[in-house]
């Protein structure tokens, strides 16, 4: 009797989240599939187009380039994620223990570079970086210093690594602000009672309570990490042969199909790439359970 | 619960992830010699007056795409010939993202122009995945002797005409008078050696360099390879590409080169960025050996130094037999996929090689000329330029573009080309570090891209 109605409720219910996946299916799943496809097949310059299974994977695993390009992603990772999420912590307690003056200024100020448009950033930092009519070839100058090259192929990394840094402490602060903020005041008050400092209270009451959040970061950061395109894409025009081709393996994707005419093999990298993010975020999901068990 | 949702979580960002990537490999794979497009090929042999005619009084839209600036302007004098064509100008970016989308409009069939700007460089990458429409049953055969030979050359392919050549950019040097007589200079070197000294005298005695050698200015580079006769690309138009850049005379171009650079004679930036603007404008580069498009650009790039500057020939190699490069320029082509052939072909020619329109693009957008009637067009030779003191600038450049070796071909991957360049060559420059090693480093990384291609390779 009601299961008219019901059924009237359940195709309204499609009705509603019809749209979502139309668009899921059509902008998402279909060029996925279709790039999945590509990936199986080689396209010649000369000779056109022909079946070739899994050589394209294959060839990704000898190329160098795409392997360095893997590497300095792996480094980023381990060098460059952990000193912004220990910066954004950092400033996210701060924050939080209410004793830093002018706490709203200070989380607007760090928030700011998340604001900016990542492109906009780089053309900035790509101004401060210049070597001799740039902000920090000036500042070295008038210190009679000899000036520092950032955009040399030493530095470039570090380089990237800093305005990657700049860009999302902020965001990643105000994740791990939030958190806290969501932290019962009854804790503090109770561990304050007791005489915790500051630090104390940081580290046993506050770290535990947000480490869902803080996990959330890890794994944004994981993600970001092997996905870095806009840098090296923009700053390849003022250090051109500092920026290979396979900097990263998401410009390398984006080079082989529109530089080396090789759609099927970008399509390939781009597949191997989403694995290995996911394999990567698995592992780093993984041991997060394992310390939450030990702890 | 909480961690099965959690691990959705990463598993959809991670596909999210997957998906983001992928999209920037989603184009069509449809073979591009399978595009039919109607024109002579489906009638046969050449277009009839009767049939232009009725093409150019039939209603028509036309798009364009080009970087040109204000080439509007070309184009409303070509709608004023012909009422019944319409044609939209669309500007898609310059270079690289230019031709990505010439290449993705194209392979989807669909959304592309009919008309297009390439530089002679490309021509040759385009021509070998199917893009370009053979212009010669249309008439643009005709065409071959109103233009600097070496010039023509660039838009043929085996009998084909692919383009209709727009600029061209034979090399010179520019240089600073002011700062080349504070470093005892008085005339324009002649030969390389005599560059070498005054470039010795230049960092004595002034806080210059005598030039700026951007690592990763490939086609200058090979500009100054080509004035050499060095013969580093073939291209037979089909499958057959012969590499040779490191051969035993570039090797001694760049031997001179190497020495330059590591006795700290040239500079070493990056160029077309704020830092080589700033350096041009301050000083830094007391010369630049460039082509002929850069007066006209130097005067707009480095305005604070207007009327300081002087052009002068190309050192050479053989006083007697004066010879340059060519650095840039470039051509209009028609894509096959053009459903209005002959009115895309009459755009291409008319703007280039009428006699008003064409004139006007060496004094509005200040391009130097391909066609020998506009080369030799008072109006365009005895401009005199304040920012050379006065000098008639497009005189000595007409005289240099004489000297421009014919021979000179490119291969059918370019893109490719100056990516590796600036991995291998770019990179030894960078690096003050051995350029023959360069070259034999760019060799490798040709020859193996040619193969993995298809291509057959000749030494």
């Amino acid at each position: 009797m009601t299961s008219a109605i019901q059924r009237k409720q359940h195709l309204v219910a499609y009705g509603f989240i019809l749209p979502f996946f139309a668009v899921f299916a059509t902008m998402f799943i279909a060029p996925l599939a279709y790039s999945g496809y590509l990936s199986f097949f080689a396209h010649k310059l000369v000779g056109g187009a022909k079946f070739v299974g899994f050589e394209n994977y294959v060839r990704a695993f000898q190329d160098p380039a795409f392997l360095f390009g893997l590497g300095r992603t792996a480094l980023i990772l381990l060098v460059q994620v952990p000193i912004m999420l220990g910066l954004a912590l950092f400033f996210a307690l701060a924050l939080d223990s209410g004793r830093a003056r002018g706490s709203k200024a200070v989380r607007l100020l760090i928030f700011l570079p998340f604001a900016v448009p990542g492109v906009v950033a780089v053309l900035m930092w790509g101004y401060l970086y210049g070597r001799d009519f740039g902000l920090t070839g000036q500042i070295t100058r008038a210190l009679g210093l000899p000036p520092t090259d950032f955009l040399s192929d030493q530095l470039i990394l570090f380089s990237i690594m800093n305005i990657v840094t700049w860009a999302f402490v902020g965001y990643n602060m105000i994740i791990l602000y939030a958190a806290l903020k969501s932290i019962p005041s009854e804790l503090h008050e109770a561990a304050e009672i007791d005489g915790a400092s500051q630090w104390r209270l940081a580290w046993s009451v506050k770290i535990p309570m947000i480490r869902p959040a803080i996990f959330l970061t890890i794994i944004f950061s994981v993600i970001g990490s092997f996905q870095i395109f806009n840098e090296p894409k923009l700053l390849v025009e003022i250090a051109p042969t500092a920026i290979p081709q396979g900097f990263t393996p998401n410009f390398y994707a984006f080079n082989v199909a529109f530089v080396n005419q090789d759609i099927n093999y970008a399509a390939a990298i781009a597949f191997l790439l989403g694995f290995v993010i996911m394999i990567v975020s698995y592992v780093v999901q993984l041991s997060m359970q394992k310390r939450e068990v030990r702890w | 619960m909480r961690q099965g949702a959690r691990k959705a979580a990463v598993a959809i960002t991670s596909i999210a992830a997957v998906a983001a990537l992928t999209l920037a490999g989603c184009t069509s794979s449809t073979d591009p010699d399978d595009n039919n497009s109607p024109g002579p090929d489906d009638t046969g042999g050449q277009i009839t007056d009767a049939q232009r005619e009725e093409a150019l009084n039939t209603p028509t839209e036309l798009t364009f795409w080009t970087w040109v600036p204000d080439v509007q302007d070309q184009v409303d004098m070509f709608e004023k010939q012909y009422p019944e064509i319409h044609v939209t100008v669309e500007n898609v970016g310059q270079g690289l993202d230019h031709y990505s989308k010439v290449r993705t409009a194209s392979k989807a069939g669909t959304g592309g122009p009919d008309v297009v700007q390439l530089e002679y460089q490309f021509i040759s990458s385009f021509a070998q995945t199917g893009e370009l429409l053979d212009l010669t049953p249309y008439g643009a055969a005709d065409l071959a002797d109103q233009y600097v030979p070496w010039v023509w050359k660039q838009v043929l392919s085996n009998d084909q005409v692919l383009a209709i050549p727009q600029d061209s950019g034979p090399m010179g040097n520019l240089y600073r008078e002011d700062i080349m007589n504070a470093a005892g200079v008085t005339e324009p070197p002649a030969t390389w050696a005599d560059y070498k000294t005054a470039a010795e005298k230049v960092r004595a005695n002034t806080s210059s360099y005598i030039s700026n050698m951007a690592p990763s200015q490939g086609a200058g580079w090979l500009g100054l390879l080509w004035q050499a006769g060095v013969k580093p690309f073939g291209y037979d138009g089909g499958q057959n590409v012969t590499i040779d850049v490191n051969s035993p005379e570039a090797k001694k171009v760049m031997a001179y080169w190497q020495d330059m650079i590591q006795n700290d004679l040239v500079s070493i930036d990056p160029d077309f960025n704020d830092e080589w603007y700033q350096g041009l404008n301050q000083g830094k580069y007391a010369g630049w050996l460039t082509a002929a498009w850069a007066p006209v650009f130097l005067s707009g790039a480095a305005k604070d130094t207007s009327g300081l500057w002087r052009a002068a020939p190309l050192p050479q190699w053989d006083t007697s037999k004066p010879a340059s490069g060519n650095q840039g320029g470039s051509a209009d082509a028609v894509l096959k996929t053009t459903k209005n052939p002959i009115a895309a072909y009459e755009l291409a020619k008319w703007i280039n090689n009428a006699h008003d329109p064409a004139l006007l693009f060496t004094t509005q957008q200040n391009f130097f000329p391909t066609a020998i009637a506009v080369l030799e067009d008072p109006v365009f030779v005895d401009q005199e330029s304040d920012f050379y003191g006065g000098q008639q600038v497009n005189k000595l450049f007409a005289e240099i573009s004489t000297t421009v070796d014919t021979d000179w071909q490119w291969l059918p991957f370019m893109e490719f080309a100056y990516s590796s360049f600036n991995e291998t060559f770019g990179a030894a420059v960078a690096a003050k570090g051995d350029l023959a090693a360069g070259l034999d480093a760019w060799q490798d990384a040709l020859v193996d891209y040619a193969k993995q291609q298809g291509f057959t390779v000749n030494g």
